[in-house]
């Protein structure tokens, strides 16, 4: 067997790099770089998966990532006394109560056909009623959430663990994956990206402005840990239990997914993505494969985007970014090589020390252009050159996208394909 | 009356207003969907590409527009439109034409106009900060108010200059389209790929000068759009992505690669968009004094202004459930 001498320099390379790391900044601050590196390793698999298997593009990773996040502070943050001690509760469970005969209603009217109710009827029937059940659910939210607000602040969490939160965060992200995936996968694949984009938007705003469960733009901290916290142990003992404990999730996900795409299953899914009308003819049932993969993939993204809020110890839904927690993924997985799981953990290590690394370099390369030109040409630099000096790394992230798919669209690890001969 | 005329001030022209701007974005989406067979998610960034010609353009001579009696931003756009097509050629030319010959599949240009758009928006920060800026920069916006001959209404109808450019341009620009599409040689064959491309290649058809007029009518147009909603508003560069979702919507709501149906696309979406986060409890106030049993809540809104977001959303997925086709027959291709 030949040995993989590319595979071997490249991971020689990225350890230099993570050395160099550790002399040059310390080792409690490269620590916390490989923890983060290591939760968008997790977001990186549900991509790889999605898009390396399956061809499918999910352009709102972010909207998963903030889900995943906002799910366990839901349910580790500790509980909330000023809500639980008095009657908001009950109010609040009524306001769900109303919801739940709202859907009842609607639900009942779209089951009026039994009864031989035309379609005539019923349609407009059910869109005058489920118009006003929802005036009428909003309406007797909208007092309970300011009540929520101004007596308690916000409902706080359920003072579960945190795995429990990871498991369920990753379980909702899996939930509205369904929900897209049903609709927009027997359709183009243009379609997907566009509603994804919009799902995450939406996610966004709903945690941003829902002050009564997430404090909005007040955030929440600090989110409690699965290890034992800095104050407890230091900070580079507790960061690098955590690394430890993402480290074990990478190893089952891998481990998992390595036998997923040898398994019958996975080379159906490549099947179809390398052509979707001979696996149809084959008798594989293409949108339901495509559905498993699009779900199996959020549900990842749930679970590294928990992660990766719950070590940043602060839910913050303003802090959630197309660039950082969308496209930054994507750059690392078509960077490492899309449906190589090696590679897209190689990227996402890689790709995250870069992005780390380039904003002081960024920083310092603009601040020698401001001093250069004061210096030579009598400029007057603007003052929110640094902001958009950090803004410019944007245009870095577009073009590796552009370049890797003009001239290495396999990226740094190419998916190896068995050949049975 | 006058609950008639703020419902006619904040629905019909508002909706209008934001309609005429998506359906501008839309025609260009769709002409690109149909042709190119990709969605261009960089069109976005490229109408504030446009609007930032224009605001440069318009810094450099302000005194032009007084002169004529028009808003100075307004008299550039054509300089600017001009422009941002021949940037939309050259970002075709560098980025996307080298993936379309080696035959990638459309999510790879899908891809590839993120790129382009992630490149767009970095240099826009870069060069113009992140703040909001006005197109207005030694004129002022006119606003008419019309007086309605009616006893009871004292309010007035109330439409600002930059609407009325906004709405007299697109007339102007659809007919355009309209004549180009319909009678000119290329016209046709732009259409002629849109329906079936190899058919087009096989009977002469030259694909790459169709491929650089479909850029260029969508990037004046998309510069016109930026310029037109930055001059109604303010110029705002993080606009990207929350635009794109309702161009997108109202492009596949029309019927993807049909520029009628765009138009009429954008006005849905635009129109929905008012409507839903429109206050009812101004307008039902007279009710209110008939039936003193009603207690009207202060705010009676389908949907709040923060999650306006959510109609085009809304309206995007109600279309693919149920005429993925959209309204006007286009093509799921």
């Amino acid at each position: 067997m030949q040995l993989p001498k590319k595979d071997i320099i490249l991971f020689s390379l990225l350890a230099a790099l993570i050395l160099i790391v550790f002399a040059s900044q310390g080792s409690a601050y490269s620590v916390r770089v490989l923890a983060e590196a290591s939760c968008y390793a997790i977001l990186a698999l549900g991509l790889t998966i999605q898009w390396g298997y399956a061809g499918l593009f999910n352009a709102g990773i972010m909207g998963f990532v903030a889900l995943g996040g906002f799910i366990t502070m839901l349910f580790s943050f500790p509980t909330n006394d000023d809500f639980w001690s008095t009657d908001l509760p009950g109010q609040l469970g009524g306001v769900g109560l109303k919801a739940l005969l709202s859907i009842a209603i609607v639900y009942g009217l779209t089951q009026l056909k039994r009864f031989g109710v035309s379609k005539k009827v019923r349609l407009p029937l059910i869109i005058i009623a489920s118009a006003i059940l929802y005036l009428w659910v909003v309406t007797s939210l909208g007092p309970v959430a300011e009540a929520i607000e101004s007596e308690a602040g916000f409902i706080g969490g359920f003072g579960l663990p945190v795995w429990v939160g990871w498991l369920v965060g990753g379980a909702i992200a899996g939930g509205i994956a369904y929900f897209i995936g049903h609709i927009c996968l027997g359709l183009r694949s243009d379609y997907l990206a566009i509603a994804t984009l919009g799902i995450a938007e939406i996610i966004k705003a709903f945690l941003k402005n829902a002050d009564w469960l997430t404090r909005g733009t007040l955030t929440v901290s600090p989110l409690p840990w699965p290890v034992p916290q800095a104050g407890d142990i230091g900070f580079i003992a507790a960061r690098a239990a955590y690394l430890s404990v993402t480290a074990v999730m990478i190893a089952v996900i891998y481990f998992l997914l390595y036998r997923a795409y040898n398994a019958p299953w996975g080379r159906t899914m490549r099947a179809i993505r390398d052509n979707e009308n001979s696996s149809a003819a084959m008798g594989k049932d293409v949108n339901r494969r495509r559905l498993e993969v699009f779900i199996l993939g959020s549900v990842l993204m749930g679970i590294g985007g928990a992660a990766l809020v719950t070590f940043n110890g602060i839910f913050d839904p303003s802090g959630f970014l197309p660039l950082n927690h969308t496209f930054l993924v994507w750059v690392m997985v078509i960077l490492g090589g899309a449906g190589n799981n090696k590679g897209t953990i190689f990227g996402a290590v890689f790709i995250y020390i870069i992005w780390t690394m380039s904003e002081p370099a960024a920083l310092f390369l603009i601040d020698m252009a401001r001093q250069l030109g004061t210096a030579w040409f009598e400029w007057q630099p603007p003052g929110d050159l640094d902001s958009r000096a950090l803004q410019a790394r944007v245009f870095v992230i577009g073009l590796t996208i552009s370049l890797v798919l003009r001239y290495a669209p396999k990226g740094l690890f190419p998916e190896k394909v068995a050949h049975h001969a | 009356m006058n609950e008639f005329i703020f419902f006619f001030n904040s629905v019909v022209i508002n909706g209008a207003v934001i309609g005429s701007i998506y359906a501008m974005g839309a025609i260009g989406v769709t002409l690109v969907f149909g042709i190119l067979r990709f969605a261009h998610f960089a069109h976005a960034d490229m109408m504030t590409l446009g609007a930032f010609l224009v605001l440069i353009l318009t810094a450099l001579f302000p005194a032009v527009g007084p002169a004529i009696g028009l808003p100075t931003a307004f008299v550039m756009m054509p300089v600017a439109m001009v422009a941002t097509a021949f940037i939309a050629v050259g970002i075709d030319k560098l980025f996307y034409k080298k993936l379309r010959e080696n035959n990638v599949k459309p999510v790879v240009m899908v891809m590839a106009s993120v790129g382009v758009t992630l490149m767009l928006q970095g240099l826009i920060r870069f060069f113009a900060g992140t703040g909001t800026q006005s197109l207005y920069i030694d004129d002022r916006k006119a606003i008419f108010r019309i007086d309605l001959p009616f006893e009871s209404a004292s309010r007035n109808l109330v439409v600002t200059e930059p609407q009325l450019l906004l709405f007299l341009f697109l007339a102007f620009a659809v007919i355009a389209l309209h004549l180009f599409l319909n009678k000119s040689r290329l016209g046709k064959a732009m259409r002629a790929m849109s329906d079936n491309p190899d058919l087009a290649k096989v009977s002469g058809i030259n694909t790459n000068t169709v491929v650089g007029v479909t850029w260029i009518i969508a990037g004046a147009l998309a510069c016109a759009a930026g310029t037109l909603l930055s001059l109604d508003v303010t110029l705002k560069p993080d606009l990207s992505f929350m635009i794109l979702l309702p161009i997108f919507a109202a492009a596949i709501v029309g019927g993807v690669g049909s520029p009628y149906g765009a138009l009429a696309g954008g006005f849905v979406v635009g129109l929905t968009e008012t409507l839903a986060v429109f206050n009812w409890t101004f307008v039902l106030r007279p009710l209110e004094r008939a039936i003193p049993a009603l207690d009207l809540p202060n705010t009676l809104a389908f949907v709040p202004t923060e999650y306006k977001i959510t109609i085009p959303f809304f309206i995007l997925l109600a279309i693919l459930i149920w005429r993925p086709t959209g309204l006007f027959k286009g093509k799921i291709i």
